[in-house]
């Protein structure tokens, strides 16, 4: 370790994701608003031949938006806070820089490799686990290395308590490892054969129903591993940092994470209720979901509370009305799943747009607020400047509010017209609507959504507006803002 | 008894277990901290007070730091 008398924090990596979660993030929104306008007006899936389809763009606005955007901005605040909560530089460890350094730039080819290859009708069609077995292996390699660089910081930390965010950071990394590892077990079928068919296709070691259990272990967990774990990592050290507030019970912190990592990894199984698995796992399924409330709640109450007499900042500080608002979202995304989960909801809800509904609800507001008021923070203390316009900020937050209410009402009301409408009989017992009739009825909402798509990536252009202006133009800071991030 | 019904009453046994365990938990930290023996409420500062030259926290026991703080 060197002397620390001249040492910062050195965000080179900390940037180099910021830059990709901005860059996916646009790319992956735009292609979701395309395909739900595609819902509305079907003529549109014909605008780039077969590479404009919606078979084709789903797909990739899933994997975009999970492993473009949403990653990039886990790793992007993980190079950020993890040196500040250890009081370490990755200066200080040419280790953990190398490891760093190499796993941005294989992310951009598996990311490069993912867009083209699910372009092209590649795909091992198992839901956000599409990437081919060539692209499992460069990802396997990149988040090994990123498990080099996290404990290459953590063994050479000057603050020997791990912070609750780091918990959460080395979960997500030890989970997604686990999960990734068993649901892509693939034997590729050019060697296995003898040189016959496509060298990157391959099929499941898993067959049947044990892979769909495999598979939606990974579904369920990719949302816990990916879109819950790092992200209650995230709001542990912004909000905190930002509203100048220590969290209000660190007890209840412990206990949640300990809860979250009990009880996420047995919920899978609620995506197969009423299927051919054993029905023990199904009922299991749905009573974890349920009990899944209690952390977090606990994890979302427990920032809600951080604020406790501070309120006047949600007033003043757009990045906390981000925060306080992304919590509320991950409280109505955490209670709506397991209500969803309960078996006999569940008979209406399944395979209705309420799922996408719930799915863009925790999503668009609270992964996608979180994100992006953690890397609104950051920008001051990266780039020595001050952010660029609070006007665009405070904009931009009520743009993307109306999109995600107007997103997830829309859904919750075409679910449920969908899921009544299907199981709807007449005296005789015939069923009273064919599928086309749904279509119909469901035309508006479908369109009430592809609206909010438009008003939520409006929204991100401002925000990557803002981000790009404040790092080339915005007025210097001649020293690091404490706690509020100042802004013009 | 098949497979199935084993592996049913093997994640039973196995959830209650680990009920039991985080109950533990739970009851361990509120105690320890009420007998004075840990202060876990310190650790929240970390987020706070981060700057690379910033006095570490280190630990959730709040005797030996107290001591430490007597001697200077």
């Amino acid at each position: 370790m060197q002397s620390n008398a001249a040492l910062e924090y050195d965000y080179t990596v900390a940037k180099l994701y910021t830059y990709t979660t901005i860059l996916f993030g646009f790319v992956g929104m735009l292609i979701g608003t395309l395909i739900a306008a595609q819902l509305a007006f079907p003529e549109l899936n014909y605008l780039l031949g077969e590479y404009g389809t919606f078979s084709r763009l789903r797909p990739l606005h899933t994997n975009v938006v999970i492993y473009g955007f949403t990653v990039s901005g886990v790793f992007a605040t993980f190079y950020y806070s993890a040196q500040r909560v250890l009081k370490v530089s990755m200066a200080e460890s040419k280790l953990a820089m190398f490891a760093g350094k190499l796993q941005f730039g294989l992310y951009l080819i598996a990311a490069t490799g993912m867009v083209v290859s699910l372009l092209m009708g590649i795909t091992t069609t198992k839901e956000y686990a599409q990437m081919e077995w060539p692209l499992d292996i460069l990802i396997v390699v990149i988040w090994v290395l990123w498990g080099v660089a996290m404990f290459a910081l953590i063994g050479i930390r000057r603050e020997k308590a791990l912070y609750i965010s780091m918990w959460y950071f080395i979960a997500c990394f030890l989970g997604v490892a686990m999960l990734y590892l068993f649901n892509n077990m693939e034997v590729p079928t050019y060697f296995a054969s003898g040189g016959v068919g496509a060298i990157t296709h391959s099929v499941s070691m898993y067959s049947g129903t044990n892979d769909a259990l495999v598979q939606w272990w990974w579904g369920h967990n990719a949302v816990a591993f990916v879109f819950t774990v790092p992200i209650v990592g995230m709001i542990y050290y912004f909000l905190p940092k930002e509203s100048g507030q220590a969290i209000y019970s660190y007890k209840l912190s412990l206990l949640s994470f300990w809860g979250l990592m009990f009880v996420y990894l047995w919920a899978g199984s609620h995506h197969l209720l009423y299927s051919t698995v054993p029905d023990w796992m199904q009922t299991m399924g749905s009573v974890f979901s349920v009990v899944l409330i209690l952390p977090s709640w606990g994890s979302a109450i427990n920032m809600l509370l951080t604020m406790k007499g501070e309120w006047n900042q949600l007033t003043d500080n757009p990045l906390i009305k981000f925060m306080v608002l992304a919590s509320t979202f991950y409280m109505l995304s955490t209670l709506e799943g397991p209500i969803q989960a309960i078996k006999s909801v569940n008979a209406i809800a399944h395979f209705t747009d309420w799922i996408p509904g719930h799915v863009h609800d925790g999503v668009l507001g609270w992964v996608a607020f979180m994100i992006m008021s953690g890397l609104f923070h950051m920008a001051p203390r990266m780039f020595k400047r001050e952010i660029y316009s609070k006007k665009l900020v405070e904009a931009q937050f009520w743009i993307q509010t109306t999109a995600v209410v107007l997103y997830f009402t829309s859904m919750w009301i075409a679910g449920i017209t969908q899921g009544m409408m299907w199981r709807a009989v007449d005296e005789y017992g015939n069923l009273m609507y064919s599928f086309i009739d749904t279509v119909t009825v469901l035309h508006p909402y479908y369109a009430i959504r592809a609206l909010a798509g438009v008003l939520y990536v409006t929204g991100f252009v401002m925000f990557a507006y803002n981000m790009i202006k404040t790092m080339s133009s915005s007025r210097e800071l001649a020293e690091e803002p404490q706690f509020r991030s100042p802004m013009a | 008894m098949d497979i199935r019904e084993l592996q049913g009453y093997a994640s039973f046994f196995m959830t209650v277990f680990l009920v039991v365990v985080l109950y533990w938990y739970i009851v361990y930290l509120y105690r320890s901290e009420k007998k004075g023996e840990k202060d876990y409420e310190k650790l929240g500062n970390i987020a706070l007070d981060d700057e690379l030259d910033s006095t570490p926290v280190n630990t959730s026991d709040p005797l030996p730091n107290d001591k430490k703080e007597q001697n200077k």
